[in-house]
């Protein structure tokens, strides 16, 4: 046989469909479960599994379960299945913990404004972001914290602002206000705040501080000036080396000790701090594996334009430095929404800490009460946390498109 | 490589050298990297209007040499004056000189998370505090100028090497500058782009922008250079007229150079 060293092409082939693939049911049955021996088997183990598993925890959960508006006797009767009833006469506890009844509408609006604001802030195509972040990042907070907190001003003869008010009038018997009256809105110190509203509080106070707080340190990290660098270094090998009990058991125990006799720090603030200084830590390492994943040619190229280090950083390497992290970032995200419960060590109620507290009340003591009030906090949890993985997942996917090679 | 033309008569009335204006001046600058001398007694000096090639073996330093004339290397020894203005450690001036010299890389670093029109943008908004409407007016004229307008909404990553190269020159002339390194800006490209940089590079060379180019383009360098400079180990040996530089040669290394690369 002879070959032909010399070939020129006469017609150039043009481009066909691709053959189709297998499709439907079986097919994808028979390619993703039963493709071999092995695969059979572990297929028919899985079904199994499946069929000891699945009936009891329905049982548990639906089929013998005692529905709100059920009653105690109900639940004692029905000892192997979950007492939601439980769960929804004390659903308020879970959500407010002490704080008074007749102000409920307080921590309503706040939790109506954070889902007002956190939705399109977080939804790319809705416009004034901006506009948006200011307020959610400025107004929202103060707002909610006059809301949630009320100002210490009564109608009594010896605050300050008695005199001014009776001197413009305001305090006439035309107004009818007693003595002892609220003159804006009943204080609530926050030993009263409690359940998901804390968990809440603390969760988003920390996620936002906590990113800003960790890119700073992970830039100072890098930094070539060698005070900020050995701070942040310092700061950040301390506190990741320590338990985040041990950072709460400080602040709400130690920092007192160096605070001048008469000051204290609010022990709800402590616990923000705590929690928000423990995760930007975490943060900061994370950040900086993303800006090591940065070539030096973009900070050059920064550079050469004539762009100075903050404006490199902010719109050149940060941007793309997050998002490579974005999973590392909703870790830490997760982490410390679950942290959150941690916080029952310096005296605040959290969602699970209320609930653990209602766990031993009498009146519904019955045989699954403690299992539901855990399995409700475990839901809870889990639908935040998971939201947030999911919501990380889909930016992930958006901004790829823009590196599509 | 070859002394092959890029393919154009090339007009010259325009690339005019001032014969009073010094747009670079180095005198007796020495750079370090640790203990290692990679720049050695280097003395230059560029004129407005001058078109100059710089070629050398690799580790030579011809990429280091003007790295350090907008600072993205620091030299440790003797002094360099762009427009009028020394580099040192003061970041002000630094700043003040990168606004005024444009690069060009030989791997584009173009910023993958910005369009091409953002690309090109970014720097007259932030650094020069030109109006959006306005900067993305002198954006699409250079990306006219270089032949693409119609990437301007794509991103980097979508565009080939070629035309993200000269997507890297119009952004660097967004920023109006008065000189524009390139440092070997054709190595990274497929053969077949090479052309459609150098073309980009030679109509600048006719507006009369005053340019310094480290390249293997010898073609290039006879066309449009007006002096061509030749390095190793970190130090200038030779420099002349394309002309005479390439048919001339008079130092050994040069002579090596030019018989290894021209065939």
């Amino acid at each position: 046989m002879t070959i032909d060293t010399a070939y020129v092409r006469t017609e150039m082939v043009s481009a066909q469909p691709a053959p189709r693939r297998t499709s439907g049911t079986w097919a994808w049955m028979r390619k993703n479960l039963f493709a071999t021996p092995t695969d059979t088997v572990l297929t028919a183990l899985g079904v199994i599994f499946l069929f000891w598993v699945i009936p009891p925890l329905y049982n548990f959960f639906v089929g013998h379960a005692v529905f709100p508006g059920g009653t105690v006797e109900d639940c004692r009767a029905s000892p192997d299945g979950a007492c939601w009833a439980y769960i929804g006469s004390e659903i308020e506890f879970f959500i407010y913990g002490f704080y008074p009844m007749a102000e409920y509408w307080r921590p309503n609006i706040v939790f109506a404004l954070l889902a007002a604001l956190i939705i399109p802030l977080l939804a790319p195509r809705v416009p004034f972001k901006r506009t948006n972040a200011v307020l959610f990042f400025v107004v929202f907070p103060i707002v909610s914290f006059i809301l949630l907190n009320g100002l210490d001003i009564r109608v009594t003869e010896d605050s300050p602002l008695f005199g001014l008010l009776s001197g413009m009038g305001l305090l006439s018997t035309r107004f009818g206000l007693p003595e002892g009256t609220w003159l804006f809105m009943q204080y609530v110190p926050t030993e009263q705040w409690g359940g998901l509203l804390v968990t809440l509080i603390i969760s988003v106070v920390g996620i936002s501080l906590s990113l800003p707080m960790g890119i700073l340190l992970a830039l100072g990290r890098q930094s070539k000036l060698p005070i900020i660098k050995t701070l942040c270094i310092a700061f950040i090998e301390l506190v990741r080396a320590v338990p985040l009990i041990t950072v709460l058991f400080m602040a709400s125990i130690m920092l007192p000790l160096f605070l001048p006799v008469g000051m204290s720090i609010d022990k709800f603030l402590r616990a923000i701090v705590g929690v928000t200084l423990f995760t930007s830590a975490y943060m900061a390492e994370v950040v900086r594996g993303g800006l090591q994943a940065i070539g030096r040619g973009q900070y050059e190229a920064a550079s050469s334009l004539g762009l100075n280090y903050w404006k490199s950083m902010f719109f050149i390497v940060l941007p793309q430095a997050l998002k490579h992290v974005i999973p590392g970032i909703v870790n830490n995200f997760i982490s410390l929404f679950k942290d959150t419960s941690l916080v029952y060590i310096v005296g605040m109620k959290d969602l699970l800490e209320a609930v653990k507290t209602k766990n031993d009340a009498l009146e519904w003591a019955s045989a699954s009460q403690s299992i539901t009030g855990y399995a409700f906090a475990a839901i809870v949890f889990w639908t935040f946390c998971f939201s947030m993985s999911r919501y990380s997942m889909w930016v992930e996917r958006r901004l790829d498109t823009g590196y599509k090679r | 490589m070859s002394l092959e033309t890029v393919g154009r008569d090339i007009d010259r009335s325009q690339m005019q050298v001032s014969k009073t204006d010094v747009a670079i001046e180095i005198a007796g600058m020495h750079k370090w990297y640790g203990d290692f001398h990679v720049l050695r007694d280097i003395n230059l000096t560029v004129m407005k209007g001058e078109r100059i090639v710089i070629a050398g073996p690799s580790g030579s330093g011809k990429s280091t040499l003007i790295r350090c004339i907008n600072r993205l290397e620091e030299h440790q020894q003797g002094h360099i004056i762009v427009n009028g203005t020394e580099l040192t450690s003061d970041l002000k001036r630094i700043d003040e000189v990168r606004r005024e010299v444009g690069m060009v890389f030989q791997h584009f670093n173009l910023f993958p998370h910005l369009t091409i029109l953002q690309n090109l943008t970014l720097a007259p908004i932030w650094v020069r505090g030109i109006p959006k409407a306005e900067a993305e007016r002198t954006a699409m004229h250079y990306l006219e100028r270089v032949k693409i307008p119609e990437q301007a909404n794509k991103f980097p990553g979508q565009l080939s090497g070629g035309q993200q190269q000269r997507v890297a020159i119009a952004r660097s002339l967004c920023m109006n500058p008065e000189i524009m390194l390139f440092d070997e800006p054709t190595s990274a490209l497929d053969p077949e782009m090479v052309k459609e940089v150098l073309e980009v590079m030679v109509s600048l060379a006719e507006g009369g922008m005053t340019m310094l180019c480290v390249t293997h383009e010898m073609g290039f360098a006879r066309q449009v250079a007006n002096r061509v400079i030749f390095m190793d180990q970190g130090q200038i040996i030779e420099q002349n007229e394309p002309e005479e530089f390439f048919h001339n040669p008079r130092h050994e290394r040069t002579k090596l150079f030019l018989s290894q690369i021209l065939h």
